[in-house]
């Protein structure tokens, strides 16, 4: 267990002066690993990378313990007791509804790592789990303000130096293309700072488009456009459109209790075949030919609604708030966008220690695709969480066996940083795509609608992804910040990088499968497209099924290694 | 959005400053907070859990609360109860019981995709906890 990262001028380790000098990085350190986010992926990670021995430096763009999706709204989690039959019926449950694009030996994994990560919880941070008659712990869901709270904590504890309010921007790359630290802005302190490191894992969590869903705005889907920038790939972006109730004008978008729910027109009469899970779509077509979804939790019965209250506090704050009683009130309800967040796309993880394709950069959490455990289906509701703790520990682990490898050389690298689009742009900033905010309302406008997104056909994904080239083409050439504006800039370009390889890979995949609905091809699960697909690059854009994909290894070798 | 800071129970602890993920607040010159940047504020609830003293309001809306509206009302909101209910519900500050210990969440996702045992339906019957309270209601400010 060590402090060790020190904190110092450039000058101190002789190295060459970066490329892009900019005016001076405060702080400017070093540390064997380097974790970027602070929700459950990135907290598990830097702790597990401590406990193997390196030196860990975490930069959260907000605050380590209340930032993320997982802080604000509390998670279900894959916690299945180590029995055969338990473990093959959980495994099996996904499996179809995800297209059978899940993997075995991960789920495993998955299910092995979790187990032992929540007991760690039980026993190592005394997490107050609710108990049963017999003082059972019952240890399959975590409040989010409760668990993250403690995993800052645990993280403190071990030594790990916590950066908060320190979005980071770009990362850094040594002459042979290894990553090797990164760069970043302090929001609170107005002022650029840096990371040297022998590895780096992003844990920056998914990409919600700033939909403000509950605790998503800080999930601009950063760690894509980074690790793209470095020579990653992405996977399962086709699976990005997770689409969650709340009741309308809040950001309230837990949605578990919504199957306790009639729908409703406008007018009061029933709205057929809408519902929580399957019915969904049928909320948001009446949304779009009606403007109006009413709902009422009508279906709960007396004891139903005392054991809800107590079972999620933050759903009810809104009812509660605004004087609604939803279980015999009427209240109108929409549908947020949470892209990747409860979808199940990200950077491609290419090893059991959730590497990447670029040497030195780890992916965890919403960061990395969550196909290898749910397919296309969602990852909300319990493999999320499963995830997020567990390919954190083994990114954190891998993480740190990586930069054991460099040994000395790792701080004497010369460093090069990557970030283009928001941050270097090619052409001089001006007009329309020089204005954040103008480039974030121009790409909501093309991910947001549902009958862009959520009721997918191939004109309108093909006029989306039209436009967003054309935004993604502009943006390059002009946008740019300066002091804070440069993360806003940074998180706008992001958002636009991940709509193109979302509409990219939806345009590939001609079936439905998951998530992914299509009107023009409805048919579920042809055979022939039962692979996951890749997808990747910037200015240009391609997409391979993962067989042929233009790297070393694929999942299922890994997998097999 | 957060709506209320209370300039009468603020101690300028900072704490809301530190964890508002999104970075709304600033430091006033005499140390109490303001919101700065309203429409960064993605309705977390966030601030007011840590707050120590249930001086912040965060109104459910997503867009801000318009003139009159009582969820800008510090004193009726302080009459409802509603100032630091969800923090009471969450269960934090001296002498209260984490609200995660009255967690029976696992009743409603049994049987979902993944999660082990049976779906209820309809959900009663003898499964359910008692109607223990996890701490006053939360007070509508209406
Ligand atoms: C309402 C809701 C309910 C959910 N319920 C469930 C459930 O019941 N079960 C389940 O399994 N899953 C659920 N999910 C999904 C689950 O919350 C996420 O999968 C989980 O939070 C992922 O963890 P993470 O650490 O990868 O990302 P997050 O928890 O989102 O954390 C991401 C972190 O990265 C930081 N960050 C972002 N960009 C940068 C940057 N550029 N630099 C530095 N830091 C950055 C953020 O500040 C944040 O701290 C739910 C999601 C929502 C929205
Ligand atoms: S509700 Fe969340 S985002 Fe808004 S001010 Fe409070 S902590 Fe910040
Ligand atoms: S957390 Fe509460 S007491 Fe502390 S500065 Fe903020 S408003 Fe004031």
């Amino acid at each position: 267990m060590s402090s060790t990262a020190q904190s110092g001028p450039n000058t101190k380790h002789a190295t060459p002066a970066p490329q892009t000098a900019p005016l001076s990085y405060e702080p400017d350190l070093t540390a064997d690993v380097l974790v970027v986010g602070g929700g459950p992926a990135a907290t598990w990670a830097a702790v597990k990378a401590a406990e193997n021995g390196a030196s860990v430096v975490l930069a959260d763009k907000g605050y380590c313990g209340s930032s993320g999706a997982t802080a604000a709204a509390g998670t279900g989690v894959w916690y299945v007791p180590p029995h055969p039959e338990d473990r093959a019926a959980a495994k099996a449950s996904r499996e179809a509804l995800g297209g059978h694009l899940a993997n075995h030996h991960w789920m495993d994994r998955v299910l092995d790592q979790t187990w032992h990560n929540v007991h760690e919880l039980a026993e190592v941070s005394r997490y107050p789990f609710p108990v049963d008659a017999e003082g059972r712990q019952l240890r399959r869901g975590l409040q989010g303000p409760e668990y993250m709270r403690r995993m800052r904590l645990r993280v403190q504890r071990a030594g790990v130096r916590v950066l908060d309010h320190s979005p980071v921007l770009e990362l850094l790359v040594d002459e042979d293309g290894s990553v090797a630290g990164a760069a970043g802005y302090r929001r609170q302190e107005d002022r650029p700072f840096r990371v040297r490191s022998g590895a780096v894992v992003l844990a920056t969590g998914g990409c919600a488009f700033l939909s403000r869903a509950l605790g998503c705005n800080v999930n601009t889907g950063d760690g894509y456009l980074m690790a793209a920038e470095a020579g990653a790939a992405m996977s399962g972006m086709e699976f990005s459109n997770a689409y969650a109730i709340a009741p309308k004008f809040t950001s309230v978008t837990k949605t578990a209790y919504y199957r306790y729910a009639t729908f409703y027109h406008a007018d009061g009469s029933v709205l057929e075949g809408a519902g929580s899970a399957k019915g969904r779509s049928v909320i948001a077509r009446t949304l779009l030919s009606e403007g109006t979804v009413l709902c009422r939790l009508d279906q709960a019965d007396e004891a139903a609604r005392r054991a809800m209250r107590l079972g999620q506090a933050n759903f009810f704050l809104p009812f509660d708030r605004l004087g609604i009683d939803p279980f015999t009130q009427m209240f109108p309800v929409t549908l947020l966008a949470e892209g990747t967040v409860r979808g199940t796309g990200g950077i491609r993880i290419t090893g059991d220690d959730c590497r990447t394709e670029v040497p030195g950069l780890y992916a965890a959490g919403d960061a990395a695709t969550r196909e290898l455990i749910c397919g296309g289906f969602t990852g909300g509701g319990s493999h999320n969480a499963a995830w997020a703790m567990s390919s954190g520990t083994w990114a954190g682990r891998g993480a740190s066996s990586f930069a054991r490898t460099l040994g000395e050389y790792t701080h004497h690298r010369a460093l090069t940083p990557l970030g283009r689009a928001g941050l270097r742009p090619s052409g001089t900033t001006r007009g329309q795509a020089g204005d954040h905010r103008l480039v974030v309302e121009a790409v909501q406008r093309e991910v947001l609608p549902y009958d862009k997104n959520y009721l997918r056909e191939g004109a309108r994904l093909t006029t989306a992804l039209e436009s967003l080239n054309d935004i993604w083409r502009e943006l390059r050439h002009g946008l740019a910040g300066g002091g804070e504006t440069t993360v806003r800039a940074r998180q706008a370009a992001a958002m636009a990088a991940t709509g193109r390889w979302m509409y990219t890979a939806a345009l590939a995949r001609t079936e439905t499968r998951g998530m992914h609905k299509r009107a023009d091809f409805p048919a579920l699960d042809d055979p022939g497209q039962r692979r996951r697909l890749i997808t990747g690059g910037l200015d240009e854009l391609w997409t391979v099924p993962e067989s042929a994909a233009p790297v070393h290894t694929t999942v299922a070798e890994a997998a097999a290694a | 959005m957060i709506e209320v800071v209370s300039r009468s129970r603020c101690v300028g602890c900072d704490l809301c400053i530190r964890v508002c993920p999104t970075d709304v607040f600033e430091r006033d010159t005499d140390g109490i907070p303001v919101i700065a940047r309203q429409e960064d504020c993605q309705t977390c609830f966030s601030c007011e859990i840590y707050c120590p003293v249930d001086a912040l309001y965060v109104a459910p809306l997503t867009g801000p609360a318009p003139d009159g509206s009582p969820h800008r009302e510090e004193e009726h909101l302080a009459a409802t109860g509603a100032l630091g209910a969800y923090r009471r519900t969450v269960g934090w500050g001296g002498g209260r019981t984490p609200g995660s210990r009255y967690d029976r969440n696992h009743l409603f996702t049994a049987g979902m995709t993944g999660q082990p045992g049976t779906r209820p339906n309809p959900l009663s019957g003898p499964g359910l906890p008692q109607a223990e309270s996890p701490g006053p209601d939360l007070a509508s400010p209406h």
